[in-house]
């Protein structure tokens, strides 16, 4: 966050406008009365729900967008950055059924056009720009489920494990340039996208993801984790032997 | 050709909010009206040398033109100096004081280029005496937006004269200027320091009694207000201490030491406590005779002295409010401290008529200006309800300090704000003069 001398962006987009954490993010970062938050999505019908969800006195505004038709984003991108972005943040996903994802393999490639190429293309696009204007933050979600493959959500978790590595790349690659790349790992989180199933242990809610993440963004960290605790729960995971990971239920 | 093409990361002097631009010289105005014909989609910004607290100076993801021949000898003709606008303040003192002339206004650091002097309007310690810088201007040279050379006096043109001075460079670029000085027998001032036991007393000691053509106050807001009033006149040749009366107008202005370039910074509310009771007991209350530069310039003493404030950075604010306002004043040593907010460094001083600068700072009354570390979030909040009260109260924030001022609120505190919008659109058809500054409070 460049613009202001207190670190607080003026203009936000949330890719993935309706999404519960990039909602708490954008509330969490304690916007300046009157700053400007464009929320990009499919249905015009939920934007218009989470835009009455923001605090009144920020300026909401709804475009559509669709992560998982990446040759359109060239122009909707050119047309987001003929104002300048201070913060970008890329809250788009799906979470596939794994047993369906099996069944029907097109489920599968679906929601990686979604959580992998849609993100790749987007970051991409909005890191050019960045890299032109001369400042930006970039806000990714990966996911405790990027550490290690396993049998109940594998589908999700190669395309977190993709988009961990892609964010981590480019936020090297754009090391000097003025933008500066945020990777977010949340645990298993409480909410829309979840409903109906088991929580894992060391669950979580939006709002403590979206708290954990104002603050990383503030300090201008690489990485947070969300609880915090889960740095060592991810450490424990990797040196977990397989024949016991493999049998591991949650 | 000039050079051009180099990315760097401007940042203010608080280093709040850095941005990246790719920076050009220019060696004459040719080049330089060349480089703004070529000015990317992202516009050029001038710089001088970088001590606008926020971000006035920078232009990311465009072109910032570093400052114009700040090597050229200042020309003196008289008490009229015409100087080159990348030159610093410093360089002319040393060239001018030595010849028994002084810079009429002299803000609290000699590092800043005459360019950037005019673009802010900047006032001294004798503000309520003598007006800000553009009272002292009789000619500026401007070259515009379409890369035209004009010499601009404010007799001449005084739309495009007074929209440039306290313009914040969005007008054109100044490469020259010409600026009358005022006459000195000594490069010394005669201090009076008096120690002042609580803000209150401070205000109706500053309200009450005729103020010396220089002054100051230094408040401590970890002691509700306890402050130190410094007034200072011209020092006379017969005034002088036997040791130096000999070399009346030395200018020896120093950097003793160069603060590092450190990641945590050492200043901690019990250090600046501890700090600011230890010069207020070590303050005498009598008469001094110190050099100029130690007075108006106590902190050039401390090179770089910013990073103090380590990696993420500070932020001053700084405000003007009419006479009756004093209860925004009073806000920086009571509410502000109550709420954990305690600026490190407080500076009261006094504001007499305001010149006709479109965009200029000073009006009569007060100006306060405050330090403070930033990162604390509470602090963003806090200076919100500030610039409100100050609005309300038909105050403004100094752009030159400025770095977190939003949009609406920059046009209730500048009244002017539209005159010099269509000024500025005639010397700038094509829009190419833009900075952070400009884009972060929409000033086009």
């Amino acid at each position: 966050m460049t613009n202001n001398g207190t670190r607080r962006p003026q203009r936000v987009v949330l890719l993935g406008g309706a999404s519960e954490i990039g909602l708490a993010l954008v509330s969490a970062l304690d916007l300046p009365p009157g700053a400007a938050v464009v929320l990009a999505g499919r249905s015009d019908e939920r934007l218009a729900a989470a835009a009455a969800s923001l605090p009144s006195n920020l300026d909401a505004r709804r475009v559509w967008f669709d992560a998982s038709t990446p040759e359109k984003h060239g122009a909707f991108f050119d047309e987001l950055f003929t104002d300048q972005v201070d913060v970008l943040i890329a809250a788009f996903g799906v979470l596939p059924r794994q047993t369906e994802a099996e069944q029907e393999p097109m489920r599968a490639v679906d929601s990686l056009a979604v959580n992998l190429s849609g993100q790749v293309s987007a970051l991409l696009h909005a890191a050019n720009h960045m890299r032109r204007q001369g400042h930006g933050d970039l806000v990714v979600f990966s996911s405790i489920a990027a550490v290690r493959g396993r049998r109940a959500n594998y589908v999700y978790g190669a395309a977190k494990a993709g988009l961990d590595a892609f964010a981590c790349g480019l936020a090297d690659a754009l090391r000097g340039s003025g933008v500066h790349v945020l990777v977010v790992r949340p645990g298993f989180v409480r909410g829309r996208m979840t409903q109906g199933m088991k929580a894992a242990p060391f669950s979580t809610t939006s709002a403590k993801v979206a708290a954990a993440t104002a603050t990383a963004l503030r300090g201008r960290r690489a990485v947070v984790w969300a609880p915090s605790s889960l740095r060592f729960v991810a450490f424990a995971m990797r040196l977990t032997p397989r024949g016991v990971w493999r049998r591991l239920r949650f | 050709m000039s050079s051009r093409g180099v990315a760097r990361t401007f940042a203010g002097w608080g280093r709040t909010t850095s941005s990246i631009s790719l920076s050009a010289r220019a060696r004459d105005e040719d080049e330089l009206a060349e480089l703004i014909r070529a000015a990317p989609a992202r516009g050029v910004s001038s710089r001088g040398l970088g001590r606008s607290y926020g971000d006035a100076a920078q232009n990311g993801g465009g072109l910032v033109i570093e400052p114009f021949r700040p090597d050229a000898e200042p020309v003196l003709t008289g008490d009229v100096v015409t100087v080159s606008a990348g030159a610093s303040l410093g360089s002319l003192l040393e060239t001018v004081v030595p010849r028994g002339l002084l810079p009429p206004v002299l803000p609290g650091t000699r590092q800043v280029s005459v360019g950037g002097a005019i673009a802010a309007d900047v006032h001294g310690k004798n503000h309520h005496v003598d007006g800000s810088l553009g009272r002292w201007v009789e000619r500026i040279v401007l070259i515009d937006g379409l890369g035209e050379r004009r010499e601009v006096t404010p007799a001449g043109d005084p739309d495009t004269f007074w929209a440039t001075v306290g313009g914040m460079g969005l007008t054109g670029v100044v490469t020259e200027a010409t600026l009358r000085l005022l006459p000195i027998e000594t490069s010394y001032l005669r201090v009076r320091a008096r120690r002042v036991r609580d803000f209150d007393a401070l205000l109706s000691a500053m309200r009450d009694s005729k103020p010396a053509r220089y002054q100051v106050a230094w408040v401590d807001a970890f002691a509700r207000g306890r402050s130190i009033l410094e007034d200072g006149e011209p020092a006379r040749r017969r005034e002088l201490p036997d040791g130096v009366a000999r070399h009346p107008l030395e200018c020896q202005p120093r950097t003793r030491i160069v603060a590092p370039s450190l990641a945590m910074s050492p200043l901690r509310p019990r250090v600046v406590r501890a700090f600011n009771a230890a010069w207020w007991r070590r303050a005498d209350d009598g008469e001094r005779v110190v050099p100029l530069s130690r007075f108006f310039h106590p902190l050039d003493g401390v090179g770089e002295w910013h990073r103090l404030y380590g990696r993420r950075g500070f932020l001053q604010y700084q405000i003007a409010v009419p006479d009756g306002a004093e209860q925004v004043l009073e806000r920086f040593v009571t509410t502000l401290p109550d709420a954990g907010l305690t600026p490190y460094l407080v500076v009261l001083k006094r504001f007499g008529p305001g010149d006709d600068g479109l965009l200029s700072f000073p009006r009569p009354g007060w100006t306060i200006a405050a330090d403070f570390p930033s990162g604390d979030p509470a602090l963003a909040r806090a200076l919100d309800e500030m610039d409100e009260l100050t609005a309300s109260v038909g105050g403004r924030v100094y752009l030159a300090k400025d770095s977190r001022l939003r949009p609406d609120v920059l046009t209730r505190m500048y009244p002017e704000l539209p005159r010099w919008q269509k000024i500025r659109a005639e010397l700038d058809p094509l829009g190419r003069f833009q900075s952070d500054l400009d884009r972060r409070l929409s000033m086009r």
